[in-house]
């Protein structure tokens, strides 16, 4: 299986199972406004594997995301969280999954380390603090929402998420509205941060390039079912350059534009 | 000429302009005060029927010396403020029940909505036969003229309050008081200031009237008194305290509105 490969050939193995938990998504099937959405879907995807998810626009990528976080109820399949690794376990064993949405979803009437705070209690203060510096605006930590630009509060709102310690990351598109520059300088943070922390993170993109230079793998949805699954056998970090790079992004880039409808295993 | 006289030659220029600016919103209303004192003491305007600025001033000295006044303000102003709370508060109360749980709308809502198309003061009359003229009569008119303006911004804001937001918030584990405090409230108070906005004027209105037909004090009783001894001048005192009072609460929800909505570029002081 090329799930349980994936997460052997990278380099930070130990780090990452020992944060990360693992996703099992069993013959789901959703059904959105008489839609079906998702038809059977089976995905495995091992603890500390960051794994990009691409199809075209509607093809159930999101959905797949909200319902592993709950905000969909799957009309049937199931959808099981690993347990969380015993030295990590704090005080619950309920593993932590956060989302990082296409737009950032910040409290437009509180300050910025208030919004990174939601649900946070008021002593962990310092700890807010620490994670805004890790994405770079600690001097904002005082500021409104309103005035920062749309990668400042995306960084923020990868904070919110961080500052949980989470042991799955969803990220469901949360590029897509950046500019080129911006989007690059915010996927090297995200894989900086994913390498040290060793989360499980699952991403949402239809940017082909995108999912290359950061998943572990890239699984293609189409027609409610895997098209393909595909392992990124890329030494990080990863230039978009590479021969290997082009070639790859070239195959997905032509199976999403094929749509053949048979699905391969 | 050289080029500092230049510039400072354009810096009062400048300034002149900023002058003129402020200066002409008050063109009007001086000039109005100027033409009504020329033709009162003229004689072209006989005081039975206006009185001059200048008598009005001194009645309002008179009054205000004698303490006569500040009692009926403060009579006036408790009234209005008493309704306001009262009325007020239900309608947010009200507004947040069913805005939040479905029952309560399917419940309540038709029955709010065909009582909001009555107005007010068309209950004098009934008000008048359950409570006579005594004070509960003005509360009872004033909070319902005061609930209406409440009850419907505050259930518009909460149920315009931003899905994505919600949502975000149920993946932060927040429910319940902590998603109404942090989310659902927040969300909903710029809608629910223009209710607070609205019934406030609409509160002044209708306690002048209340007052007017029915009371033993209060400034709408100080200016009906007056009519019966043909006093304008303390008719027109009474008629301009209503603008001071109804201005002041205005700015007092301005003000509001300007620290709650700090955060919202719209509501923002310009520096």
């Amino acid at each position: 299986m090329p799930a349980t490969l994936s997460s052997r050939d990278t380099a930070t193995e130990e780090q990452h199972c020992a944060r990360g938990v693992s996703v099992g998504i069993k013959d789901v099937s959703i059904t959105l406004g008489g839609r079906t959405v998702l038809e059977n879907f089976n995905v495995e995807i091992s603890a500390g594997e960051f794994v990009a998810i691409v199809g075209r626009s509607g093809c159930g990528k999101s959905t797949l995301l909200r319902s592993v976080v709950g905000l969909e109820t799957p009309q049937a399949g199931t959808i099981t969280l690993g347990e969380v690794a015993a030295s990590n376990s704090n005080s619950n064993d309920k593993p932590d999954v956060r989302v990082m949405f296409q737009d950032s979803r910040l409290l437009p009437w509180r300050r910025i380390l208030p919004n990174v705070m939601l649900g946070l209690e008021p002593a962990l203060a310092p700890q807010a603090r620490k994670v805004l510096a890790q994405v770079g605006l600690a001097e904002r930590a005082d500021d409104w929402p309103a005035t920062l630009s749309g990668g400042q509060r995306q960084r923020v709102a990868l904070a919110r998420a961080l500052v949980h310690d989470p042991n799955l990351l969803l990220l469901d598109e949360p590029l897509g509205s950046l500019d080129a520059l911006t989007r690059i300088e915010m996927q090297q943070l995200i894989e900086d941060i994913w390498r040290s922390r060793g989360f499980t993170a699952m991403l949402v993109t239809h940017d082909v390039a995108e999912a290359i230079s950061l998943a572990d793998r890239v699984i293609l949805i189409e027609g409610g079912r895997v098209a393909l699954d595909e392992v990124v056998n890329i030494p990080r970090p990863r230039t978009r350059g590479s021969a290997r790079f082009a070639a790859l992004e070239e195959r997905i880039l032509g199976r999403v534009l094929q749509r053949r409808p048979v699905v391969e295993e | 000429m050289s080029q500092r006289q230049e510039s400072s030659a354009m810096q009062t220029q400048l300034r002149a302009s900023i002058l003129a600016k402020q200066a002409l919103p008050w063109v009007v209303p001086i000039s109005l005060l100027i033409v009504w004192q020329w033709a009162s003491s003229a004689g072209i305007l006989p005081s039975r029927f206006l009185p001059s600025p200048h008598s009005v001033v001194r009645s309002f000295i008179e009054l205000s010396a004698s303490g006569e006044l500040w009692m009926h303000v403060r009579v006036s102003t408790l009234r209005a403020l008493s309704g306001f709370v009262v009325g007020g508060g239900v309608g947010l109360l009200l507004g947040l029940l069913t805005a939040s749980l479905r029952w309560a709308e399917i419940l309540l809502d038709t029955t709010i909505q065909m009582v909001r198309n009555i107005p007010p003061l068309a209950l004098i009359p009934l008000v008048i036969l359950w409570f006579g003229i005594d004070e509960s009569a003005k509360l009872f008119l004033v909070s319902l003229g005061v609930f209406f303006p409440v009850y419907i911004n505050t259930f518009h804001g909460i149920r315009s309050v931003d899905r994505g937001l919600l949502e975000m918030g149920r993946t932060y584990g927040l429910s319940g008081w902590p998603l109404y405090r942090e989310i659902i409230l927040p969300g909903a108070l710029p809608s629910i200031l223009v209710g607070v906005r609205f019934s406030l004027g609409l509160m002044w209105v209708i306690l002048i009237v209340a007052e007017t037909i029915s009371a033993r004090s209060g400034i709408g009783y100080m200016t009906m008194n007056a009519r019966e001894f043909m006093q304008t001048d303390v008719m027109v005192v009474g008629i301009l305290l209503y603008a001071i009072l109804g201005k002041l609460a205005d700015l007092l929800a301005k003000g509001l509105e300007r620290y709650w909505l700090r955060w919202n570029p719209a509501y923002q002081t310009a520096r």
